[in-house]
């Protein structure tokens, strides 16, 4: 293929890389008010006087609006398609706060300083309520997250909030514990994962303009386009048709920004003064009042033969979903679907959950989307196993994981149409050299290098219900434009998406100009999440492109005096078969723009009734020193399939990303409250993402297989990469030193007092 | 207060509040390159260099930039286009947010250091955060711009 | 946000110290810290006009420039020859070098932070603060005081033999350390300066008994391990830090030619 699998360079990439004014803070309007929200020190508490006057008179101050100043319908944040699973919980402003951090007013003034001196100002009397904190007690708990009567599910996913529950279910398939009663063993774990931050280098933001037709003009920095129009129509109580929504280039997502986070209210400020706005979150507010991973707690029972085959698999899972229910009932399914699924022919499994409302930060969607938390649970269960069974682990999942046509009945009972995991754990052993180094070896100073092992699923797209569309057009000159309504956050879709149009065109990348995104001019897209983009979008332009073929050759058969079925379209001409006749594709395009009854554009749109896994196997080596509980990552593998990679550049440049970033997760990104809610790890200085230095070696290959449905064989790659290291790394650390770390991050401090407490 | 200074090669005068930080003086001077990306001095986006130095801009008092030499990416385009090539080569610019930074930083590791290994290069750009790339493409990237200068018996950079 | 009203680049110490006895005028070193804050000063006092960003040596002693960046200090060859490198190594792990080019090493000292690598290392050397009005201070006197409104011109380490290591606990490479051990030993005694208990450095001096040549590893170890007091924070509870006291006092002592049992 001359440019599918071919690792050339993103389209943006040199405009990124001299540092061009290409982000939404450097195209803003030089005159937007300056939007800053006062935020709640309490974490449940009523609101009951706010005194706004000798703020409003602060030179500067355009507007100052409160939850007495804003629409009552209940609306959601969450990036979903409509309509939402995630509960109708929240308002602009709301006299009812729950979280440290939920907005109290928005301040609207033409400078900063302005802003913050009457932020300062604002006086505000609060009754404190008891807040609920722990996730553990929150579900019937006595008081009430979400008391309030306009709070509405529109799916029903098992959501009461007369309950704090945000969503339950249960699902189950064969006789569990029937079946657990029969095997030779059962290995259990409870595990306790935290809300990560997704700390995107650039925070959330969006500026507000009105237009021509006073409409109202959404910059934002979002992977939603479409969602955020429907969000902030919402919200406002402004219909659809006033709403148009872009995006700039975006400083990574991460699924951050498949929420609304911010959007709403600059968009309030610019409704209602009809001057242009914007909104920069600080990092400290990016840090306590957006989007994180959901805390979860997971069961895990699995139960075996002494031979090593797996005939169970039961999961629990308990998802803190905070103040609010942003992603709450989807992430949680997926802790268990994209767990269990790993591990083939179980006679039963079961997989059961609560996701409970609490008075803490509102979590959202995080690059795994709850298959990370589940997958540090049943992968950590599974070396567990291993250990007991005295099993080589490698051993023991090339014994129980899912092949290619297998059926999943945990996954929607998809079949694995294309896997090459049992290739990728093959390639992970070779290169990590897993025979020689498993489990450990002492290095005679104090010090024990170790090995663990990892794998991971995630899906493509949202079976069903997800849509990319893409619009082809052809030009002056015989070059093309792509527009997508896809949100390329630095993952490259831009680049990736032309590639494919530039495959079935047989045409150069460069005569392909892709356009993205904006709800008035990009086809309908759900948006760059849920490992989408490539599979899905990827499918609509391989759509597009094909008809766009079919018009171009109809286009070139008129002109020649042929008949379209004896005409063909090589990328450059189109020629008459019969008579060897041919016309070139600018004379195409030229003619196309003269007396022309049919438009050489072409939109398609695309679904898929499955969602096919990516794969991936992790394997990490680390050396500890057993005094001090200092981890250092040795050397970090990992082989992924995600089909046909569309650029093999990106692919690996994605995964080591993903690797790095779960390596955070896994080892320093904590979170922690103080005993009245508030968030302690609210900065880059106190929560601890990898620097460069803190990731080690990390090597990547890719083990293609080839998903028939997708473009070119293509599945996704996004986010099944973040998976693997914190369960690799809990295995790891089991093997040096026999401590099994079940709650993240796995600090030197848990190893060390762990070894001390071994000792006595 | 009134200040003066060399702002990539061309001289600036400005009359600039006690407080303000040089970062929001540089994007007011065109300058977008400049990001923040911490309010806490630990991210590296908004690294300029004062007379030479790599710095934060952030948390740097624009007054004290008075009578000194100040350069951002915008100032050093050529060095940009040729080493960002080499990051870009990889696929490692990612989201391109912390790239200015990472750049510039780079290029002072450069001056100071031409012949790097990788763990001098590890520990030079410690301070540049970066969320996408897992920083390996990066290194790669440095990597082979290094080795492209030496078969061409080239010094890194050396222009200022 | 920081609120600054005036700033002035003081001509002259007496100026600075003058302008320095207001409460709410404040000293700026590298501002690193200070920017964080969100009050208001009223003057802001700037010393980088006063020609103290040098190291000077002579055969005595380095006499150090209040605002001396870091970085300077990271690199200077012969600070790090006489301290065996620990000067390097105690500034090598903070946040990256854009960020040392900044930060001096007299805001690092002045502010007797608990987290301060320089405190640390500074406490284990035979170094004395020059204090514009208060003249010189032993180091370890200067970090028992209190803040108060005098102003810090320069540090003196002498040239006094020495062997000292210096190492540290992070919970990531370029994080605030969760302790840091300093450890050095002249004129017959042994000096362990503990940092990040979270509290401000700390430093024990040996009984004359309790020398690596004389005493094992675990001994000299356990000793500082007893006299140190370590405390909780979100980096790590006062058990490990305790734990790491021991650990690091340890092999710092081995560095420097400490022996096992």
């Amino acid at each position: 293929m001359q440019y599918v699998n071919q690792p050339v360079m993103k389209k943006d990439a040199m405009a990124l890389v001299t540092g061009q004014p290409v982000f939404m803070d450097d195209v803003a309007p030089a005159d937007c008010l300056i939007v800053k929200l006062l935020r709640s020190p309490h974490a449940n508490a009523i609101i009951e006087d706010i005194k706004i006057d000798a703020a409003m008179r602060v030179p500067g101050i355009e507007a100052i609006y409160t939850w007495k100043d804003v629409p009552q319908q209940r609306f959601t944040l969450a990036g979903q398609t409509f309509p939402e699973p995630s509960p109708y919980d929240r308002l602009i402003l709301d006299r009812h706060v729950r979280f440290v951090g939920d907005p109290v007013a928005i301040i609207a003034g033409s400078t900063e300083k302005a802003v913050d001196r009457a932020m300062k100002i604002i006086k505000v009397k609060y009754q404190v309520l008891e807040p609920v904190l722990d996730f553990h007690t929150a579900k019937d708990n006595a008081i009430l997250v979400h008391p309030e009567e306009n709070w509405k599910a529109l799916c029903p996913v098992g959501a009461d909030n007369k309950r704090n529950l945000c969503a339950t279910d249960f699902s189950e398939e064969g006789d569990l514990d029937q079946v657990l009663s029969e095997c030779d063993i059962v290995v259990e774990g409870t595990y306790h994962t935290k809300a990560n931050q997704q700390a995107m280098m650039e925070t959330f933001r969006t500026c507000c303009y009105l237009d021509t037709y006073g409409r109202l003009n959404i910059l934002s920095s979002t992977q939603i386009i479409f969602h955020v129009r429907r969000i902030v129509s919402n919200a406002l109580g402004i219909p659809k048709s006033k709403i148009r929504v872009s995006k700039p280039r975006i400083g990574g997502g991460f699924g951050a920004k498949q929420s609304a986070v911010c959007e709403i209210y600059p968009a309030f400020v610019t409704w209602m003064t009809k001057k242009p706005s914007k909104i920069i979150y600080t990092r400290e507010e990016s840090q306590i009042a957006s989007s994180p991973r959901h805390e979860m707690e997971v069961k895990v029972r699995i139960g075996a033969m002494n031979s090593g085959k797996i005939r169970a698999i039961d999961v629990y899972t308990l998802s803190n979903t905070g103040a609010y229910g942003e992603h709450g009932p989807t992430t949680v399914g997926l802790s268990g679907h994209k767990s269990i699924s790993l591990y083939r022919n179980l006679e039963a499994y079961r997989f059961a959950y609560d996701v409970v409302y609490t008075n803490e930060m509102s979590a959202g969607a995080y690059r795994g989307y709850g298959a990370t938390q589940g997958l540090f649970a049943v992968e950590t269960t599974v070396n567990k196993l291993a250990a007991r069974l005295n099993i080589d682990p490698v051993k023991l999942r090339e014994q129980n994981m899912v092949q290619e046509g297998d059926t999943m009945p945990s996954y929607y009972h998809e079949t694995a149409t294309s896997c090459a995991l049992d290739r990728c754990l093959a390639r992970a052993k070779e290169m990590i050299g897993w025979d020689e180094k498993f489990p450990c070896r002492d290095m005679g100073n104090g010090k024990v290098r170790s090995v663990g092992v990892a794998m991971s699923m995630q899906g493509s797209g949202i079976s069903g219900v997800d849509v990319g569309s893409a619009t082809i057009k052809l030009n002056d000159d015989g070059i093309y434009t792509l527009m997508i309504g896809a949100a390329d956050m630095g993952t490259g879709c831009d680049t990736t998406l032309a590639q494919v149009a530039a495959e079935c065109l047989d045409c150069c990348l460069d005569d392909i100009t892709v356009f993205s995104a904006d709800t008035d001019l990009s086809p309908y897209d759900s948006g760059s999440y849920a490992s989408s983009t490539a599979y899905i979008t990827g499918g609509a332009v391989v759509k597009a492109c094909g008809k766009l073929r079919e018009k171009i050759t109809q286009k070139g058969a008129e002109m020649l005096g042929c008949d379209a079925s004896d005409a063909e379209f090589s990328g450059k001409e189109v020629f008459c078969n019969s008579t060897g006749a041919s016309v070139s594709l600018t004379d195409i395009a030229t003619r196309s723009m003269v007396g022309n009854h049919e438009a050489l554009q072409v939109t398609e749109a695309n679904s898929s009734p499955t969602s096919p896994p990516p794969f991936m196997v992790g394997m990490v080596e680390v050396e500890i020193d057993k005094e001090t509980g200092a981890l250092d990552i040795i050397d970090y593998v990992g082989v992924v399939d995600c089909g046909t990679p569309l650029n093999p550049n990106l692919a690996r440049v994605q995964t080591e990303g993903g690797i790095a970033q779960g390596i955070g997760m896994a080892l320093s990104e904590d979170i922690q409250y103080t005993q009245k809610g508030q968030l302690m790890n609210n900065s880059l200085m106190q929560y601890k993402i990898p620097s460069r230095l803190d990731v080690g070696r990390i090597r990547v290959e890719l083990e293609s297989s080839y998903e028939s449905s997708g473009p070119f064989g293509a599945k996704s790659i996004g986010e099944v990469v973040i998976n693997t290291p914190s369960p690799a790394l809990a295995h790891a650390v089991a093997n040096a030193t026999g401590l099994w770390i079940d709650e993240l991050p796995i600090t030197a401090e848990k190893i060390a007092m762990g070894l001390l407490a071994h000792e006595d | 207060m009134m200040i003066k200074l060399n702002l990539n090669g061309k001289s600036v005068s400005a009359d600039v509040a006690e407080d303000s930080l040089l970062i929001d003086f540089l994007r007011e001077h065109g300058c977008y390159s400049v990001k923040r990306g911490c309010e806490t001095s630990n991210c590296g986006l908004c690294t300029v260099f004062l007379d030479g130095k790599p710095v934060l801009s952030c948390s740097l008092l624009t007054v004290r930039a008075d009578g000194k030499t100040v350069h951002t990416l915008e100032g050093l385009q050529k060095e940009a286009e040729e080493f960002g090539a080499f990051i870009a080569r990889q696929g490692a610019e990612q989201c391109g947010f912390c790239n200015p930074g990472m750049i510039m930083n780079a290029i002072a590791m450069f001056r100071e250091n031409p012949d790097p290994t990788d763990e001098e290069i590890l520990e030079y750009l410690a301070g540049n955060l970066c969320r996408c790339s897992g920083y390996e493409g990066q290194l790669r990237g440095i990597r082979a711009f290094l080795d492209y200068k030496k078969s061409k018996g080239e010094t890194a950079i050396c222009n200022m | 946000m920081l609120t600054i009203k005036k700033y002035v680049k003081a001509a002259s110490l007496d100026e600075a110290y003058e302008l320095n006895q207001k409460r709410t005028n404040r000293v700026i070193g590298g501002m690193l810290w200070l920017k964080m804050s969100s009050g208001t000063v009223q003057t802001a006092i700037d010393l980088s006009g006063l020609g103290l960003d040098t190291i000077e040596e002579t055969d005595e002693e380095f006499s150090i420039g209040a605002m001396v960046p870091l970085r300077d200090l990271e690199l200077h060859a012969g600070l790090n020859a006489y301290t065996h490198g620990a000067m390097r190594e105690s500034l090598r792990h903070i946040v990256g070098v854009q960020f040392r080019n900044l930060a001096t090493v007299g805001g690092s000292l002045y502010g007797r932070f608990g987290f301060s690598d320089v405190l640390t290392c500074f406490l284990g050397l035979d170094a004395v603060v020059e204090l514009h009005h208060g003249g010189m201070v032993p180091i370890k006197e200067f970090a028992a005081q209190k803040p108060d409104r005098d102003i810090l011109v320069r540090i003196h380490v002498k040239k006094t033999p020495l062997r000292c290591a210096y190492l540290s606990q992070r919970n990531t490479k370029t994080d605030f350390p969760v302790l840091a051990c300093m450890v050095s030993e002249w004129d017959g005694t042994l000096r362990v300066s503990i940092g990040a208990r979270p509290q401000k450095a700390s430093l024990i001096e040996l009984p004359k008994d309790l020398m690596p040549e004389n005493a094992s590893l675990e001994e000299i170890a356990s000793y500082v391990q007893e006299h140190t007091v370590t405390g909780s924070n979100m980096r790590a509870s006062a058990a490990y830090r305790s734990r790491l006291a021991y650990v690091l006092t340890k092999r710092a002592c081995q560095q420097i030619g400490g022996m096992d049992k």
